[in-house]
């Protein structure tokens, strides 16, 4: 026993303390203090967790509140649910709320399709293809995930204004078909690079070519990094308000979050049931995504983040 | 590997070994065919823009009359702007207060959550819920009715008896139920360190323990060690990200970045010279103001990065 090693002089210290001081005495003792810690500690995780999600709860309740009582009740019980705040709300602002869901719907989709096609064509030739200056190209690739969007807005404005499409969804899409979300293709570059290249080498001695390997090998094999991909672009987009409020003032173009936006600013601080209606509305298809999208978005940025 | 991880080896490996040029043919065509997009994007969305938004930054441009030339004007005007000098306080004591604060309880709670915990995944999905919400105008709704002055936050602590001023209305609170915000969605950090946790050999820990380290003693000599480059990565991500931050001081705010400046972030405070007054000339000037501070604090965090950051590798 004497000539065990210690990590340290301090381990040594703490495990003859550990072997004179009050030992456990047999296996209940212990399995039992066992128990108290685990329970300490989900006592801790759900106290931060209600913390957490305590506002957001009480979002959607106060939704259903009268709006004179929601500056008087922190609870949690509501009384007589008032659904009249989703219809005046829905009819709040110049247009129903339903053409801004549709609109923002619309762009979503096209940020989606946009980035699907660009990113993972773009991953495609990073991960499996060999040519000149590829180190390179990928080096500015990475490099331009951390490029503030500012820097670019002011002369892609005046570019998109220019061209007349200040007031159109172009100006939200056409970026995403041209692979500007480099965050994707690195997503899908970490994924394509686990396919064998065994399955790409038999392709090709088969006699395919690259659009046909990656049309009928890579694509169908990467679906989950494109359901990542699809995900986290629903959600940044459907939340993107900086380019949107930018481009968008037409109010039969607006999208949820400028709606929502002008809707706060122009109802008076008594209106606040309709305006929390219309919040729980705009969060509604976020959670929705996030319900059942999210061990891909977990994996995802597991994925991207993990060392 | 992160995209952190994958640049440093990119970089090694280009001061390294020759590549063996010869062993495989180039696909050199097919490659720049599906790169097209992408370096289009690169050209028309990126570079070009970026270019001219230097050259308009020694401009006087409205959008309505030509831009014209007027030197340094821009950039020695900012020296005396005092909004601009505010919005530089304004957004590096949020950077500086809320990424710690931030990662902090990230790398906590990803502790408490690791190895075996039950119900972790329920536990992760609602610490991860806030990260998505968190940047929507809804939640910015919301930080408004929970800080106001009749808000969530005052209603509670009227229980007990405490007479709580509007936190958004008081220039001395606005910032912090910011930080409040910034700090709530310290889960999608958090995923990527849980992630990292997991890579962490178990036998290590074992080891410890025959050898009879406690808890902080393995969390001090083998978790934090081993998880320094992910506490790097999420740092520079957080740090660029928190620079950029922008709908939530906007819309709680009501557009203003008040009361008295206290919540002028720096892209508040863009976007009110360039989308406000129109003063795209300025504005440019104070994008790439940004991109160098931003390129500033990266480039520290990298170089400080050699005397922390350790590579198992």
């Amino acid at each position: 026993m004497t000539e065990t090693k210690y990590a340290s002089p301090r381990a040594k210290e703490r495990a003859s303390q550990r072997e004179a001081g009050p030992k456990p005495q047999n296996f209940v003792q212990i399995r039992n203090r066992r128990r108290l810690r685990a329970a300490l500690k989900h006592a801790l995780l759900i106290v931060t967790a209600t913390l957490m999600l305590y506002p957001v709860i009480w979002l959607i309740v106060s939704s259903l509140r009268p709006s004179d009582e929601i500056f008087r009740n922190p609870g949690l019980v509501i009384g007589d649910p008032q659904w009249s705040n989703y219809s005046e709300g829905w009819n709040g602002l110049a247009q129903p709320f339903g053409v801004f869901l549709l609109n923002s719907a619309l762009v979503v989709l096209g940020c989606i399709v946009g980035n699907l096609i660009s990113c993972s064509m773009a991953a495609y030739a990073f991960a499996k293809l060999r040519f000149t200056g590829r180190r390179m190209w990928f080096a500015i690739m990475l490099v331009s995930i951390m490029l503030p969007i500012h820097v670019l807005i002011v002369p892609q404005y005046i570019f998109f204004a220019n061209l007349g499409w200040v007031n159109t969804f172009i100006p939200l899409i056409l970026p995403k078909f041209l692979a500007t979300d480099a965050f994707f293709v690195f997503l899908m570059v970490q994924f394509i690079r686990g396919i064998p290249n065994e399955l790409l080498e038999a392709a090709r001695l088969d006699g395919c070519g690259h659009p046909r390997i990656f049309m009928s090998i890579i694509l169908p094999l990467m679906v989950p990094a494109l359901a990542t991909t699809a995900i986290f672009t629903f959600i940044w987009t459907w939340n993107d308000f900086f380019s949107q409020l930018i481009y968008l003032t037409d109010p039969n173009l607006m999208t949820v979050p400028v709606a929502l936006r002008g809707f706060m600013d122009s109802s008076s601080s008594t209106n606040w049931g309709p305006l929390f209606a219309m919040s729980v509305v705009s969060l509604v298809p976020i959670f929705f995504v996030f319900l059942f999208g999210q061990r891909l978005l977990v994996q995802g940025i597991a994925r991207t983040g993990g060392k | 590997m992160s995209s952190l991880g994958e640049l440093r080896r990119v970089a090694k490996s280009a001061k390294g070994a020759v590549e063996d040029k010869a062993a495989r043919t180039k696909d050199n065509k097919a490659a720049y065919l599906f790169l097209l997009p992408w370096l289009i994007g690169l050209g028309l969305i990126t570079i070009i823009p970026m270019v001219s938004s230097l050259v308009l930054s020694f401009t006087d441009y409205n959008l309505l009359r030509a831009p014209s030339f007027n030197g340094l004007d821009n950039w020695i005007h900012m020296l005396s702007d005092e909004h601009l000098q505010n919005s530089l306080r304004v957004t590096f004591t949020y950077v500086f207060i809320s990424v710690p604060l931030q990662l902090g309880f990230a790398l906590a709670l990803a502790v408490l959550l690791n190895r075996g915990l039950r119900g972790l995944a329920f536990y992760r999905s609602i610490y991860y819920l806030p990260s998505l919400l968190g940047t929507s105008v809804a939640i910015a709704v919301l930080w408004r009715a929970v800080f106001g002055g009749e808000g969530l936050v005052n209603q509670v602590l009227a229980v007990f008896g405490i007479n709580g001023e509007s936190w958004i209305g008081s220039p001395d609170t606005a910032l912090s139920t910011l930080v409040v915000l910034n700090v709530w969605t310290f889960g999608s950090p958090m995923v990527i360190f849980l992630a990292g946790l997991r890579q962490i050999p178990e036998g290590y820990y074992d080891a410890a323990q025959v050898d009879g380290a406690g808890a902080w003693t393995r969390f001090t000599r083998i978790t934090l060690p081993l998880l320094t480059p992910i506490i790097f990565f999420n740092l520079v991500l957080q740090v660029v990200h928190t620079f950029q931050a922008f709908t939530q001081a906007f819309v709680i705010s009501g557009g203003t970045g008040g009361p008295l400046d206290s919540t002028l972030f720096y892209t508040v405070y863009l976007y009110k010279r360039g989308f406000g007054n129109f003063d795209m000339g300025y504005a440019s000037a104070l994008a790439w103001l940004l991109v160098l501070i931003i390129a500033a604090f990266t480039a520290i965090n990298f170089w400080a990065a050699k005397y922390w950051v350790f590579y198992d590798d």
